[in-house]
This record gives structure tokens, C-alpha cells and sequence, in this order.
């Protein structure tokens, strides 16, 4: 991912000519009118370019399976996070809970309610530890540590290796645990303003005391 | 003729500390004028009381010693240990609030101090021209300054309530529920650089329809917030002023995203990068905490507008009226879309409602004051608000909302199951917008109608 960053920042530098010719003759909205700023550098694309989307498209390369993250998870993650992952609030629980969402007691964890595997691997690989400092674990450690936590929670076997292919195809319980997103991208057709959630919110009928 | 002399011995003292300091300035400090006389002024009280402010406390000036007002600590176990604090909305005044008092929902225990000559702002993703802005950049650019709410998307919740309880039981006695319940919104002036400005510096590529705005330092927990694209395009704005001065450290300092009428996580602090995307990223937070799961099991996400919202401030549960007659009932009320058009006012447990005065100019997405002339004839009554925006939604009940949010939480349902649904879990009820029913006492006192009854306490 990181090569491909690169060579789409050079690449640009050559062809920015041509995408100038062909911005003047179709889209003038798209040129610049300020001209403030600079391109990245390479280390800040290395530094920012790194979120991962449910399509995986930016995972690294690296791999990991659930043996070797439980020796990481013991040694980096467990003090908060509690040995298993079943930390206690404010820290988040992460393994187990699978099946819980629509029962009496909701246990809402990385596993059970995570729709896509990515959003772990993420989490883990660009957030965390917390403590000391993060952004401190290689993409196979990270690999490891997903494994672990998805393993620990039934939905992969011990002996799974995850990596940019096999994460984004692991089956999250809570996939479809989740009503469709409301309109996000299109204005109110009325005046222009954001849709609401709230026109279909009940016409609240003030309650008589 | 007394306070004639005491001015008059003022005066005279004044001069004399006057004399002094010039004489201080001329034998000491000429060799470099300005600093000379400015440490001088420094060092010398000019006024008559012991408590008199020196110059130095003025260029940053405090408040009267009188005033005592403060944001609390936030309630439960982040509030003992977290660094979350509550805006005392029973003492607000007017609709900005000062920065001091502005609510904190800080998602661990890291506050990042940025050098601003070393912060910078990226674009990327699905942009022509992926482009690092400096703060100084930034600021040449076009800006605007705009009033807006911030709000955190559980406040109001019955969570909170619950909580509030637990803190109430184990003794805690600074707390209400004007400011346990419902404290986590301010208002202030934001200014910044509208987003859509940056973005069509940078040139947005076909296809790009979110945007993911990632903020922080190494030591905090770099939050990561998914918005649509469409709203970047309407009224987000990078901002970096607040009131009238740079935006505070736990603010943001120095920019953070802001994205009126939105809920709280989405106006991400500190923000370093806008990666331009073709769908929502599913980043942790949004897709965990901020999800808002059902008894089905089903969960909505990425509902983000607050709705129309009301409380009345004065009286609150804050307040003890000291007897009968007249007071001005006072209040905010704000929406996620559009301007504030109407508040009414019961002083009758809602047999009637009446039309409150709003204080104008009346801003968008933004809290608006509104006031009643009241006189209380000393009879126990119940008093409340409701608002309607320009767009002619009404606030909701607590009884409505359960039916929006599909929860089985309702009025009618005991207590007991109502802790079973919250019991040990972090799931919290979002973007709530209940009207608030206070009852007034005979005694003066003042006590919650709304979150209580659910509880079977008595109101």
C-alpha cells in the first residue's frame, strides 16, 4: 500500500499538466482558486493515508494467526483489556457476547457487533495501545491480534491466518445486524437543507399531565 | 456624604501610588522604556482593596470573586475518572456559552498540547490534488464565524439519569439534573475555513460520496469519523476560533472539524487528515458506541441530527424559588436543522400552552433564548417547554421517542426492566430530545417530572 501511495504522488507530479488541459475544458469548479497548500510528502501519506475502509483495500502486507496474537495480547493488550479481552468498562470488551445483541442482556463487543473485521484490524493497528503510545504494533502483530480476538469469540479457528485477503472475507456475526444508513447524500428536495432523521420522527403529542 | 470621603481618600490614594510609579519609572526604567514601565504597572496595585486586581490579572482577566459558577466533573465512573465535564445550563445566560464552561466528552485521558506551527491539515483520497495545509495557511484562507451547538449525541438519556441516580445515592451533592442529565451542550461562535472551500482547492474526484476526518496526537486515540460528503459540502467548517479567541486545548486546539447540527463525535478535535472516500469506513467508534441498538438486536447507525430540543433552565432543579410573585421562566432551545420557530411554555402541566418570547437574532442549528413572565401563586404545578423548528417538527416526548428509537423503554414499563435494558452494558440511547417537565413545589423547590416517573420515584 505504501508503494502504491508513492507512485500515485509521483505519478501526479507528471501528469498535473495534463489534468490542468483537461480540468479547463470540462470542470473549471475543479481548479484551484486560492492556490494555498502543498502536495504530501511521501512520510505524510505514510503518516495519514492508513484508515481502513469494510473493503480492506488498504491493509497492509503482513500476516497472523490467533496462537501467535495471544502471546502479543498477553503482553500489550491484556492489562486493560483483561486477559481474555473481557475487560471492564471504560476499557472495551472486545471476545465474546456473539448472540447477545437481541437478548435481554446485550453484550456489545468488537466480535458481536462489529459488522466487518476491518474495522478491528484498524482500530488495533492504528489506535492502539493507547498506552504507552500507538501506531507501536507491525502489521503482523496487528494480523495476530485480530486473529486472536476473532478466534477467541468462535468466529475463526485458532489456526487461521489472517491477512489482506482472508480479513476481508471473514463472516462477522453482526454483518447484517444493522438497519439500512439513512439518506446521507442527498439534499432535502425542498429547500436544499440536510434531510432530517426527524421527519420520520412521531409528531410529538405533548402529554397531559 | 460618607461614600463622598471614602471616594475622595480613593483619589488621593490612587495619586499617590500614580506618583509612585512614575517616580519608579523615571529611576529605574528609562534605559528601555516599554518594558521597564510595563514590569513597573506590573508590580503595582493602583486600586483601594486588598483584593484590588493588578494590571497583570487584567490582560487575561478574571471573573468577580462573587461568582461561583463552574462545570462539574461529569457523573459515573467517567466523570471520577475521565476528563468529561458538564455546562451548568441552570446558570447559563443569553445563548454563548464562555469557554470555560463548555462541555467535555474527552474519549481517554490524553489531552494533546499542539504546537500549531507544526500541525498541518492533509486532503487525500479521492481528490485531484491531495494538499497539506498549514494553521497559517489555513488562516489566509476566506473564513466565517458562525453561532452553533455542540452536543453530545447521549445527552439527555435515561443513562445518564441512571447514573445520576447511582452518583445521588452514593452521596454526591453538587449535581442536578439540569447539568447531570442534560449538561452536555453549549453553545459558542465558531470560526474557521468552510470545508467545502478546502475541498474544491483539493478538487473532488467522481465517485468520492464520505469523507473521513481522523484526529489527535501519537498519545491520544486518533478518532476517526466517517461523514457524508453532502454535509462536508454544506456547512462543515474547520475551525479554530471560538468566541472570539483561539479554540481551547480541549477544544481541539489548534482546529478541529466542526459539523453543525450534528452530533458531538462527528466535529472531530485536533483533526490532522480528510481522507475523501466512496463510502462510510466503519471506523470504531461509529460503528460501536455510537450505534444505537434496539431490543431486536438490530442496531440503526449513523444518524447524526440532533432534533428539536427545549429545556427549561429557570426554574430547574438547581433553583429553590424563595417564595411567591413574579420571575421571569427562562430557557434554551436548538435543533440539529434549521432555525428555532417557536417555544411554548406550560406553567399547568400542560393544559395550556403559551407562546414564549424568543431572543433574537435567531441563530441557525444554534441555541435560542427564550423567556416567560411567570407569577406563582405558591400552588404545586408542573412547568415545562416545547419547541417547533422552522420546518415545523416538534419536539418529542419521552413516550415518542421510545417509539422512534423502537426501544420497548417506555413510561409504562416498570423500572425494573428499564434497568435490565441498560444493566452492565455501555449501550446508551442516542440523539434523545424529550420535553422536560419540572415540578414546582410548594416549598420553592423544584424537581425532575420527566426521567423520575420512569423510575416510580416520587416527582
Amino acid at each position: 500500500m505504501r508503494h502504491m501511495h508513492l507512485y500515485t504522488s509521483c505519478r501526479c507530479k507528471f501528469l498535473l499538466p495534463v489534468m490542468v488541459l483537461l480540468a479547463c475544458g470540462t470542470a473549471m469548479a475543479q481548479t484551484p482558486t486560492y492556490k494555498v497548500g502543498r502536495p504530501p510528502t511521501a512520510e505524510e501519506l505514510r503518516t495519514w493515508d492508513n484508515l481502513v475502509g469494510p473493503d480492506g483495500k488498504e491493509l497492509p502486507v503482513g500476516k497472523g494467526t490467533a496462537q501467535e496474537g495471544a502471546v502479543i495480547f498477553a503482553a500489550r493488550c491484556a492489562v486493560c483489556h483483561g486477559k481474555d479481552g473481557v475487560g471492564q468498562w471504560p476499557f472495551a470488551r472486545l471476545t465474546g457476547g456473539v448472540g447477545t445483541l437481541n437478548t435481554a442482556n446485550p453484550i456489545k463487543t468488537a466480535a458481536s457487533n462489529m459488522p466487518y473485521a476491518t474495522t478491528l484490524f484498524d482500530f488495533i493497528h492504528r489506535a492502539m495501545p493507547a498506552w504507552p503510545f500507538p501506531r507501536d504494533l507491525t502489521a503482523n502483530d496487528s494480523y495476530a491480534l485480530t486473529a486472536f480476538i476473532l478466534a477467541k469469540s468462535g468466529i475463526i479457528k485458532d489456526t487461521d491466518v489472517m491477512d489482506k485477503n482472508s480479513l476481508v472475507e471473514v463472516q462477522m456475526p453482526n454483518r447484517h445486524g444493522f438497519y439500512p444508513d439513512p439518506p446521507q447524500d442527498k439534499p432535502d428536495d425542498k429547500d436544499g437543507t440536510w434531510l432530517p432523521l426527524w421527519e420520520h420522527a412521531p409528531g410529538a403529542k405533548p402529554a397531559a399531565k | 456624604m460618607n461614600s463622598k470621603m471614602s471616594d475622595r481618600r480613593g483619589f488621593l490614594k490612587r495619586s499617590a501610588a500614580l506618583a509612585g510609579l512614575a517616580a519608579f519609572a523615571n529611576g529605574k526604567a528609562l534605559a528601555s522604556v516599554t518594558p521597564g514601565l510595563v514590569t513597573g504597572v506590573a508590580d503595582t496595585k493602583l486600586g483601594v482593596t486588598p483584593d484590588e486586581p493588578t494590571i497583570q490579572d487584567l490582560l487575561y482577566g478574571g471573573r468577580s470573586s462573587y461568582e461561583k459558577t463552574i462545570a462539574i466533573p461529569s457523573i459515573g465512573t467517567l466523570g471520577a475518572t475521565g476528563l468529561r465535564t458538564l455546562t451548568p445550563l441552570q446558570d447559563t445566560i443569553g445563548v454563548i456559552t464562555p469557554a470555560p464552561y463548555h462541555y467535555l466528552v474527552q474519549g481517554d485521558t490524553h489531552i494533546p498540547n499542539i504546537d500549531p506551527s507544526k500541525h498541518t491539515l492533509i486532503i487525500h483520497g479521492m481528490v485531484d490534488r491531495p494538499t497539506v495545509f498549514t494553521m497559517e495557511e489555513l488562516k489566509r484562507l476566506p473564513s466565517v464565524s458562525r453561532v452553533h451547538f455542540l452536543e453530545c449525541t447521549g445527552n439527555s438519556g435515561l443513562a445518564h439519569y441512571k447514573t445520576l441516580l447511582q452518583d445521588l445515592k452514593k452521596g454526591r451533592k453538587d449535581v442536578s439534573v439540569i447539568q447531570g442529565v442534560h449538561g452536555r451542550t453549549s453553545t459558542s461562535e465558531w470560526t474557521g475555513v468552510l470545508l467545502s472551500v478546502l475541498l474544491k482547492e483539493v478538487g473532488v474526484q467522481k465517485g468520492a460520496t464520505w469523507f473521513v476526518a481522523e484526529g489527535g496526537d501519537i498519545q491520544a486515540e486518533l478518532h476517526a469519523k466517517s461523514i457524508p460528503l453532502a454535509k462536508g459540502m454544506d456547512d462543515v467548517m474547520i475551525a479554530y476560533g471560538q468566541n472570539g479567541e483561539a479554540i481551547r486545548r480541549e477544544q481541539g486546539y489548534p482546529i478541529r472539524l466542526f459539523c453543525p447540527g450534528f452530533q458531538g463525535v462527528c466535529s472531530v478535535k485536533h483533526v490532522s487528515s480528510i481522507k475523501l472516500v466512496d463510502k462510510a469506513y466503519m471506523m470504531q467508534r461509529e460503528i460501536t458506541a455510537y450505534t444505537n441498538l434496539k431490543p431486536n438486536g438490530m442496531a440503526s447507525r449513523y444518524e447524526s441530527q440532533v432534533g428539536p430540543k427545549s429545556l427549561i433552565t429557570f426554574p430547574s432543579d438547581a433553583h429553590k424559588l424563595p417564595g411567591t410573585g413574579f420571575y421571569e421562566l427562562s430557557g434554551i432551545a436548538w435543533c440539529g436543522r434549521g432555525k428555532i420557530a417557536r417555544v411554548e411554555v406550560t406553567v399547568d402541566g400542560g393544559r395550556t400552552w403559551k407562546d414564549a418570547n424568543l431572543q433574537q437574532p435567531i441563530f441557525s442549528k444554534a441555541w435560542t433564548r427564550f423567556r416567560l413572565p411567570w407569577t406563582w401563586n405558591g400552588a404545586e404545578t408542573v412547568i415545562a417547554s416545547r419547541c417547533t423548528n422552522e420546518f415545523g417538527e416538534l419536539q418529542s416526548t419521552m413516550e415518542g421517542l421510545a417509539k422512534l428509537w423502537g426501544d420497548d423503554v417506555t413510561p409504562h414499563i416498570p423500572a425494573a426492566e428499564i434497568e435490565r435494558w441498560w444493566a452492565n452494558t455501555n449501550i446508551a440511547e442516542f440523539l434523545n430530545n424529550p420535553i422536560q417537565f419540572w415540578t414546582v413545589k410548594t416549598d420553592g423547590s423544584v424537581a425532575d417530572a420527566t426521567y423520575a416517573p420512569l423510575y416510580k420515584l416520587p416527582v
